[in-house]
């Protein structure tokens, strides 16, 4: 999806791919297993929920305290990170990004690019763009090489091919390949590691993500379980990460917390198999590791969420993913069906500054505002209460000021503001508001039998003979 | 809980997280008088649960106001985006109730929108936020306030059944209903509450969600009801009005005898008050 | 204007006025409910490696390289991956010499491009030392060296990692503080806690994804 810039139009296909998902039987019941599953896994590693509490808290905190001098810290980052040897860079756009990571790999030739799982790089297209200029980029996390194998995108933050079951990849495999048809996963991922094995050591550049980026030390810390991060990270000659600028902390020990929030809130466990902290090149004595490290810095609209204080929030996140896993709407739908690269809940209100509102309209009103997300949150940001503030921004006039978010106004309907309108003059006043009891008890046949979506799936809702203010005035009198 | 504004120095600065609230101090004392809100969805649709909410609360020797001139928390038009209409039927509220009486509201999701989003709503007016802040105070969800407040002891006269309780999402995550609902139905000695299939989950009646979003919704609504069937209960009961719409429209949409009812009416009907028993 | 100073800029611009967020870090929610009697913070790692397929073996200062070598040999495995340079690679050639052993012991001696092809696909067996570990999440310390580089803990098979008891401490925010790594970090710092794994497919856990299918970690009960 190359979103950013020219057509929006993945998103505005939401309610359509909505659609589709919700007949998808094999669909609903892979997500609704993989969700069921992620969720007594998180809440197993959480039983003293007073201790959760606190450390939610606590995280919060942190990243908010973070925040709070984000272009401080940026530069003691960059400073730190220079003075390990790591060549730091800075990009607006995922076209600045993408020009960024080009240049690097045209300086050294190289022809081929492995990656470790790494989000900002799917914001970017990143394997997108090299392909364009004749590189070959291979994602080497299994949930990537199955998606990036099948042409499909990531359906989630944490496992990218949670919407197939092992038969799909079975399949999948079998046939791209060209391995025996076999459903046991110990084979299946034995297939994957024999495959990816040489592609570690051929690859010119490895390209990674990073979960923490720590100003006081000039780290990059990353969390996997496979090893296919250290892999990219230490055999290639160059490493390049990409992260977006709001993923740095203050200090090294403000790691503990959000790790422990980060590994038992996404896959419920105690920790990663690996945490792999990254403060710079091989050394002249070393005899392993990259000869160079880049970080390239990326924006793309997290500057606009930085800019009001309340949606500034959204940036606490630290991609754990719970807020999908415990989202009754994501769990029926699927990541796919967003068109988005970060589905679910933090996906309605973190891309929105990434593409603009007008591309991403219906995200934030696919929310019954039940709050499990806000819930579980690691880090508490309010997703609820930042859902219904970009309902406001999608309903506000396009030019009315301020002017918070590109695409305000979106969903502006003159015709949608006088029905709230008439709907606010009905409820400011007693007299109409009885009358139109009145009226809606009395005349309740007259209600058709089908009242357009909500009777697709349920009966007309029928008034009762009388109001609560008449029942209420008989047995109580006046008040 | 206070406004999220007053604890940054400046309108711009970092947000952190509202401290971690404790629990709610309730009154040594059963109030005399109290206010009743009945909710937009329960006037029209469920007033019988109303008037149930009545009856238990003068059982409990308290006397009821039902201001005449109350409409609509204006939680539709504010979980919408249009804020500043939700803000003046908001107002419109605030005027009904002059005396300190508590303010007790049958539906968990609107004594949730007095409680904490008002606050949010009028952050930029300190004379009115004065006003909301101690309406909040003051504001009880009804199962809350008869277990918490009244200090309520049901006296269960009916036939062993089995209920499934259905909790909205708001009244479980911004006034634990859940709780309260659960700990008054374990009062009634012949009533066992099972437990439905992701009890915890949205019924996907989300206010205008249900209809901008009719496919998901739909689904949800369809699990929900699945949910509810198959727990082998003989009744649903909810204290929110907006799920029983959609789980009862769903219900009926799908030809099953089963119904939701609301607290109020099941807790009077089940300790041999007489219920209203105009069902819609 | 280029990129950064723009970023910047916008992100200067948008705190304007406003006051840093003080730091109150609670380090007793880190270490508290981390905190274990010593007795039982060996018992805690191993049982918390074992659960996700770690192997543990509770031995001796003296013992080990027995031990190293009986799992080798129960294996059918020939050859280790270790450093001469180290007091342990010493340790275990000396005890291989000694009982006439046949083992044949493979040195991380050039940089990685030199020998990339063997070290992939022709060392099944590597043993380093940690600099301690975590009882309260299992994991081990490993900080790599130019005598221990990074590989040697991620692309064999299998992975032995000698462990002293006495360097096993409660939590990671105590073992952070005591060693000073805000000071002193190397290029590369790790915690490893098992073999590699993945649930990627089905959520089904499978182990050797892509580093090492066994971890072998051996506790020096006596260090």
């Amino acid at each position: 999806m190359s979103a950013h810039a020219d057509t929006p139009a993945i998103p505005i296909s939401f309610k359509r791919r909505a659609h589709d998902a919700v007949h998808d039987a094999q669909l609903r019941k892979n997500f609704r297993g993989a969700m069921d599953f992620l969720m007594a896994k998180r809440a197993a590693q959480f039983p003293d929920g007073d201790e959760l509490e606190r450390l939610r808290a606590f995280g919060n905190r942190v990243r908010a305290r973070a925040l709070s001098k984000l272009p401080d810290l940026l530069q003691r980052l960059e400073a730190n990170l220079t003075r390990n040897g790591v060549k730091v860079h800075w990009a607006e756009t995922v076209d600045e990004a993408n020009a960024i990571v080009h240049q690097i790999v045209a300086a050294h030739e190289a022809k081929q690019v492995i990656k470790g799982k790494s989000m900002v790089s799917e914001e970017m297209e990143m394997n997108h763009y090299l392909e364009g200029h004749g590189v070959d980029c291979l994602e080497s996390d299994m949930g990537e090489f199955i998606v990036q194998l099948g042409n499909e995108k990531p359906s989630h933050i944490i496992m990218p091919a949670i919407h197939l079951n092992a038969g799909q990849v079975a399949s999948l495999f079998h046939d791209k390949l060209e391995v025996d048809y076999t459903e046991d996963v110990d084979r299946l991922i034995q297939i994957g590691r024999e495959t990816l094995r040489r592609k570690f050591f051929e690859a010119d550049i490895g390209v990674s993500g990073v979960n923490f980026a720590i100003a006081e030390t000039g780290s990059l810390l990353l969390v996997e379980n496979e090893g296919n991060g250290r892999m990219s990270t230490t055999v290639p000659p160059v490493h390049i990460a990409v992260t977006g600028i709001e993923k740095v902390v203050e200090n090294l020990r403000d790691v503990v917390p959000l790790l422990s929030l980060l590994t038992r809130s996404a896959t419920g466990q105690p920790i990663t198999t690996y945490v792999n902290v990254i403060s710079g090149p091989r050394k002249a004595d070393e005899l392993d590791g990259p000869q160079e490290v880049h970080l390239v810095l990326l924006d793309n609209g997290r500057s606009q969420a930085f800019a009001d204080s309340e949606l500034r929030q959204t940036l606490n996140c630290i991609r754990c993913g719970a807020c999908m896993n415990h989202c009754p709407v994501y769990t029926r739908i699927g990541g796919h069906a967003y068109g988005t690269v970060y589905p679910g809940p933090i996906g309605k209100i973190v891309t929105p500054h990434m593409l603009g509102l007008e591309a991403t309209r219906d995200l934030p009103s696919a929310s019954s505002l039940c709050g499990a997300c806000g819930e579980v949150c690691p880090v508490k940001i309010p997703i609820p209460a930042i859902l219904r503030r970009l309902r406001e921004e999608n309903v506000r006039p396009p030019a009315a000021e301020p002017h918070h978010m590109r695409g305000q106004g979106s969903k502006y309907s003159r015709r949608e503001r006088y029905t709230w309108k008439a709907w606010r003059t009905l409820n400011t006043s007693p007299r109409l508001y009885r009358l139109f009891g009145l009226a809606a008890t009395r005349l309740s046949g007259l209600i058709p039998a089908d009242i357009g979506p909500w009777t697709e799936h349920r009966s007309a809702p029928k008034p009762a003979a009388r109001t609560l203010h008449e029942l209420a005035r008989d047995h109580l009198g006046e008040d | 809980m206070s406004s999220p504004h007053s604890s940054v120095a400046t309108p711009q600065a970092t947000r952190l997280a509202p401290p971690l609230a404790g629990a709610r101090n309730y009154p040594a004392q059963k109030p005399a008088e109290v206010y009743l809100f009945g909710t937009c969805v329960l006037d029209l649709f469920f007033p019988e649960a109303g008037m149930d909410a009545i009856r238990l609360l003068e059982r409990e020797g308290i006397r009821v106001h039902f201001p005449q001139g109350q409409s609509c928390c204006g939680q539709p038009a504010y979980t919408s985006g249009y804020t500043d209409e939700a803000r003046e039927v908001a107002r419109a509220q605030l005027a009904l109730f002059s005396h300190d009486w508590p303010v007790v509201v049958p539906s968990g999701s609107c004594a949730g929108m007095f409680r904490h989003h008002y606050a949010e709503l009028f952050h930029d007016e300190p004379a009115t936020l004065r006003q909301v802040e101690a309406l909040a105070a003051r504001t009880y969800e009804l199962a809350e306030f008869l277990l918490e407040v009244c200090r309520i002891q049901l006296d269960d006269r009916g036939s062993p059944i089995k209920v499934a309780l259905h909790t909205s999402c708001s009244a479980r995550r911004e006034m634990g209903t859940h709780v309260h609902g659960r700990s008054l139905l374990s009062q009634l000695g012949q009533v066992e509450r099972v437990d439905h299939d992701h009890e915890s989950e949205c019924c996907g009646f989300g206010g205008t969600f249900c209809v901008r979003m009719p496919d998901i919704s739909g689904a949800m609504v369809r699990d929900k009801t699945a949910a509810l069937a198959g727990a082998g209960a003989d009744a649903v009961v909810s204290a929110d009005c907006g799920c029983l719409l959609n789980i009862n429209g769903a219900f009926e949409k799908q030809q099953q005898s089963l119904r939701g009812e609301h607290l109020a009416s099941f807790l009077l009907r089940r300790t041999g008050g007489k219920s209203d028993g105009v069902q819609s | 204007m280029n990129a950064r100073d723009r970023i910047l800029g916008k992100l200067k611009q948008s705190l304007a006025g406003t006051t840093p967020i003080a730091d109150d870090y609670d380090d007793a929610l880190l270490t508290a409910p981390w905190s274990y009697p010593a007795e039982h913070r060996v018992t805690r790692l191993c049982s918390l490696l074992q659960a996700v397929h770690g192997e543990t073996v509770l031995t001796t200062a003296a013992e080990w390289p027995a031990r190293v070598s009986e799992a080798l040999a129960s294996r059918g495995i020939d050859e280790l991956l270790i450093s001469p340079a180290t007091a342990h690679g010493q340790q275990f050639a000396g005890y291989l010499a000694l009982n006439g052993l046949v083992t044949r012991l493979k040195a991380y001696d050039r940089p990685v491009e030199q020998w990339k092809d063997e070290l992939f696909f022709s060392t099944p067996a590597s043993l380093t030392g940690t600099l301690g570990g975590i009882a309260a999440t299992g994991s081990l310390v490993v900080w790599p060296t130019p005598a221990e580089p990074r590989l040697m803990s991620l692309v064999p098979p299998l992975h032995i990692a000698l462990l002293k008891a006495s360097e096993v401490v409660d939590n990671l925010y105590q073992i952070m503080q005591t060693q000073r790594w805000a000071e002193r970090l190397p290029t590369n710092a790790l915690l490893i806690s098992g073999p590699s794994k993945t649930a990627d497919i089905q959520q089904t856990l499978a182990y050797g994804a892509h580093g090492p299918k066994e971890l072998i970690v051996m506790v020096l009960q006596d260090a």
